[in-house]
């Protein structure tokens, strides 16, 4: 049995609520959710498009705007709350104690300026080099992403690079200032999957190399598999499951989890048919009463639709949040 | 028409205070327009209904004003109320329709450059380019001297100028439109190139059009308003509010301020009304990006 | 010996090639003998060689850039081909024109990627669903029977009639997919073209549509050319997988067969590259190094071999064939005469 040391938690999320004030009515997208992450782990935030895993993100570095509101709940970096900080102290805080990957490169990079200049900012920012040390970080910090001749390219603007380059580009300057969680919001998304691969292991390395946390923001649960150490499940804005990496793939105690793995066609998988989750996700203006998931659920039964059941420790790392778990070996 | 008033539409403009100024003085010129002729006793173009000896009375609250022409009368003795409801008819008229001629010349245009592309989108934009170097003025002026002044001739010098406007818009969204699948998937299905313009593409162009419009309105009747001043508008038998304000010029600066400036108020408030009611239309339609 | 009914779909060195347009003014260019006028041609697709028969499913998958949508929209006649033929249920339609191009509308359909962009949002679902059914039918009386099969077939994909009157916002992305599906299947075709119909989908919702695609192929017999980047989505649901790079296929070979004994470096490049969900698969690695050539520049020789870990001056000399090395596998690769040089 694996004995895990006691890490020093990096960032505790409790509670979290982000509601989204809108003509329609209000969107809870993150609606209750908490975690916590240890310096140098790789936490996976999977679930599906709208589940709110988006918004945790931008909840975090106080990125959140009008009609959005962090309503409630405490996010602590090294003990200090988030929540409660000021604009100029969070200012403080991103780019240099947490930074984030967004998933389209294009638009995360100003294409007015060159990348040498963009990536000069963040130091000139967030540490007191001079001139000369910063392009000499600059360049250093391009080669160990990958990109040769890296003095030459610090002159080219982004649109010279092609799609994986500049992904590599964007996490070399999420990486400059040595930040101690990165938030990765899809970065692979939109790569073809041998950049994909690439730039994977390329993140595994620099997060090992730097002792750096991250947060991998997802709906892919095979990428995740690979990179994360513990993964949290999101659904309608709820965490359902929480817990380490193969223990929920191999043997997930709530029935979502359980349905996403099954309906992932996988290259070792020999089933005629995919195993599909049935009905689709609720209006996440008008949650139903109980378990949000109870519409959709083989297991679900009459308390499902009354109580909403809370995140509990089940069985080895794994929490999660439903009145009728699955045992390992549960087919749901 | 419940659903209208559910809308997010209307829920933004309610809360939008230069949106429901601005429709109200639409609304008032409108109405004005439409009912002008009715509640004023006095026709102005009526040669036997005026009487010389009103001419220039001031308006009412004025020494020497009377009640009965409550923005005072010209120098004909035309109450400058009834005048202003008139002209603001023909000011209207002319804006609306060189609007409409401007708008279905430009969008036909505009659709056939952005479709078929090549060598007509070159010619139908080098027109256009060539078209905006020509100021209204300048047509108006050549039609003058050609064929004499008329309200035709100011609406042909407004359209050849308005269409740009809606071909350059129009063009650009077409572009944009015929690289979605669904119309891949409209010529997959086998339907010929007319029907994929007026079908699909046409309906999923019109929207900013609708901004366009409106502020164009505002737009033709202050050029129609510098082109009567000029003396190359509308003819003097039917004075728009522009030609209402040249004619009061001329005495303008011997103290008979009124026959000019009420009409100039006048313009001021229905280009006001509308270019608010348009800035509003602007922003509600705008795609919001969130 | 019996005449076997010609295939759904051959293809025999289809080729589309896009001439980049801007005026000749941009396009003038003064080099060492003066001034000259560049003529610039993206090759997307250049010789490719398939067929599908009734009922099958076959795949093309390769990375961006590789010309797979080409070849789906060039086969789905929505760009006329520059070079090749084209032959749909034996007829050869690469010159066919509109008029011509109308009845071989009944026999193939297309499905689209995006599902917020192949549906047009101005019309109501049913209008959009019988659109094509509409192009075919030619008397009142067939018109007459239109709107009870459209509500048959958005039964059929899971929808229901009240649906009918609505517009494509009101609907999440695998029920506009579904929709879309409904307008292929609208004038019953024998081979549908689907263009990435399940990536702009979340996993749940792909599992559903993907089951839907292969229970339609059951119940009506339809082949599909199914396009794809993703390796596992092509596992569960082909027959047959077709690889591509910049335009030229450099692999076809039934699934099984593909993904238990790929042969040429590319296809193995993308099966290592591929996350998986289970542990410790039996993944060789290869990695790929430097970018993919620009489809204006094709390199000579092998088009694969700025990138490939194995390449020596063959390959950059000349451009390998695609060759049959059994059990109905096709490679083009010079590493099948040279079997040494594949060393890790």
């Amino acid at each position: 049995m694996m004995r895990d040391t006691v890490k020093q938690k990096l960032l505790e999320v409790r509670n979290l609520r982000t509601h989204f004030h809108t003509f329609a009515g209000t969107v809870k997208a993150v609606n209750g959710v908490s975690f916590d992450i240890a310096a140098g782990e790789v936490m996976g935030l999977v679930g599906e498009s709208g589940g709110g895993k988006s918004v945790v993100g931008f909840s975090i570095l106080g990125l959140i705007d009008s009609p959005g509101k962090i309503e409630g709940g405490e996010i602590l970096l090294d003990g200090e709350d988030l929540v409660r900080a000021g604009e100029a102290r969070l200012r403080e805080i991103r780019g240099r104690d947490i930074s984030m990957v967004f998933q389209d490169p294009m638009t995360s990079l100003n294409p007015l300026h060159s990348v040498g200049r963009q990536m000069d900012e963040v130091l000139r920012l967030h540490s007191d080099l001079d001139a000369k040390a910063r392009h000499m970080a600059c360049v250093e910090m391009l080669e160990s992403v990958g990109i040769s001749r890296a003095a030459e390219r610090l002159k080219a603007y982004p649109h010279q690079f092609s799609g994986g380059m500049r992904q590599r580009v964007v996490i070399a300057i999420a990486l400059l200032a040595r930040p101690r969680l990165i938030i990765a919001d899809e970065p692979t998304t939109a790569l073809d999957v041998t950049i994909q691969s690439q730039i994977l292991k390329l993140m595994r390395r620099q997060i090992a190399e730097k002792g750096a946390s991250m947060i991998l923001v997802t709906h892919d649960l095979a990428v995740v598999s690979e990179m994360a150490d513990h993964i949290t499940v999101l659904y309608c804005g709820n965490v359902v499951e929480r817990g380490r990496t193969r223990e929920l793939i191999e043997a997930p105690a709530h029935p979502y989890t359980r349905g996403l793995i099954d309906s992932i066609p996988d290259l070792s998988n020999r089933h005629e048919r995919l195993k599909q989750i049935p009905g689709t996700v609720p209006d996440i203006r008008n949650l139903p009463r109980g378990c949000n998931f109870r519409d959709r659920c083989p297991r679900a039964e009459a308390i499902c639709a009354e109580i909403e059941p809370d995140l509990v420790p089940q069985r080895g790392s794994l929490s999660a949040a439903c009145h009728f778990p699955l045992s390992p070996g549960d087919t749901a | 028409m419940t659903a209208f008033f559910q809308s997010e539409f209307f829920y933004n403009y309610r809360r939008s205070s230069s949106a429901m100024i601005g429709s109200a003085l639409m609304a008032f010129f409108a109405l004005a327009v439409l009912l002008g002729p009715f509640i004023v006793a006095q026709d102005p173009y009526d040669i036997a209904a005026l009487n010389l000896m009103d001419s220039y009375k001031p308006p009412v609250w004025l020494e020497g004003g009377d009640p009965q022409f409550w923005l005072g009368t010209d120098g004909q003795g035309r109450d400058v109320w009834a005048s202003i409801l008139y002209g603001a008819r023909i000011s209207l008229f002319i804006g609306l329709v060189a609007m409409v001629a401007s708008c279905v010349i430009g969008t036909l245009l505009g659709l056939i450059a952005g479709f078929y592309g090549g060598i007509v989108d070159s010619v139908i934009m080098r027109i256009a380019d060539i078209q905006l170097s020509f100021p209204s003025i300048l047509i108006a002026l050549f039609l003058m001297s050609a064929v004499g002044t008329g309200i035709d001739k100011v609406l042909i010098a407004l359209t050849a100028v308005g269409w740009v406007v809606y071909a350059r818009t129009v063009r650009g969204s077409t572009l944009s439109e015929i690289e979605k699948e669904y119309v891949q998937a409209a010529k997959v299905a086998g339907l010929p190139n007319h029907k994929i313009i007026r079908k699909h593409v046409l309906p999923n162009v019109l929207t900013p059009l609708i901004v366009i419009a409106t502020i164009q309105v505002g737009t033709f009747v202050l050029i129609e308003a510098s082109l009567s001043f000029l003396g190359v508008g509308v003819p003097i038998t039917q004075p728009s509010l522009g030609l209402l304000i040249k004619n009061g010029f001329d005495v303008l600066f011997s103290g008979l301020w009124w026959t000019s400036v009420f009409p100039g108020v006048a313009i001021m408030m229905l280009v006001f009304g509308i270019n608010l009611f348009g800035d509003f239309l602007r922003d509600e339609l705008n795609p919001r990006l969130k | 010996m019996t005449d076997a009914p010609a295939p759904m779909l051959d293809v025999r060195n289809l080729e589309m090639h896009f001439s980049l347009g801007g005026s000749v003014l941009d396009r003038l260019r003064f080099g060492k003998k003066g001034p000259r006028i560049d003529k610039p041609v993206v090759r997307a697709v250049n010789g490719v060689n398939f067929t599908i028969e009734r009922g099958e499913i076959m795949a093309l998958v390769g990375e961006s850039g590789c010309g797979k949508s080409t070849v789906a929209k060039t086969i789905a006649r929505i760009y006329k081909p520059t070079g090749g033929e084209l032959r749909i249920d034996g007829e050869d339609v690469a010159e066919h024109d509109f008029a011509q191009m109308l009845p071989v509308r009944a026999k193939m359909q297309m499905i689209f990627q995006d599902p917020y962009a192949s549906l047009n949002p101005r019309q109501k679902v049913r209008d959009i669903v019988a659109e094509p059914l509409l192009q075919q039918t030619k008397t009142t009386a067939e018109r007459r029977e239109v709107p009870k099969k459209i509500e048959a077939l958005l039964a059929k994909v899971g929808l229901n009639a009240e649906h009918a009157g609505r517009y494509p916002h009101q609907f999440s992305g695998g029920q506009r997919q579904r929709i879309g599906i409904a307008r292929a299947l609208s004038v019953t075709p024998g081979l549908i073209v689907a263009d990435e119909p399940v990536s702009a989908l979340d996993v749940s919702i792909q599992a559903q549509i993907l089951n839907l695609m292969k229970d339609l192929r059951d119940e009506f017999g339809l082949a599909y050319l199914f396009i794809s980047h993703d390796l596992s989505v092509v596992h569960h649901i082909a027959d047959k997988i077709g690889v591509m790079y910049l335009g030229f296929m450099v692999e076809n070979a039934p699934r099984d067969v593909l993904f238990l004994r790929p042969r040429h470096p590319y296809t193995r490049a993308l099966l290592s590259a591929a996350p998986s969900i289970k542990e410790n698969r039996d993944k060789e690695e290869i990695e790929l190094t430097g970018e993919v050539p620009s489809a204006l520049s094709l390199p000579s020789g092998c088009c694969f071999r700025t990138r490939c870990p194995f390449a020596w001056d063959r390959c950059a000399a000349e451009r390998p064939a695609l060759r049959d090395v059994g059990d109905g596998q096709t490679v083009a690769c010079h590493l099948i005469d040279e079997p040494e040089r594949d060393v890790a």
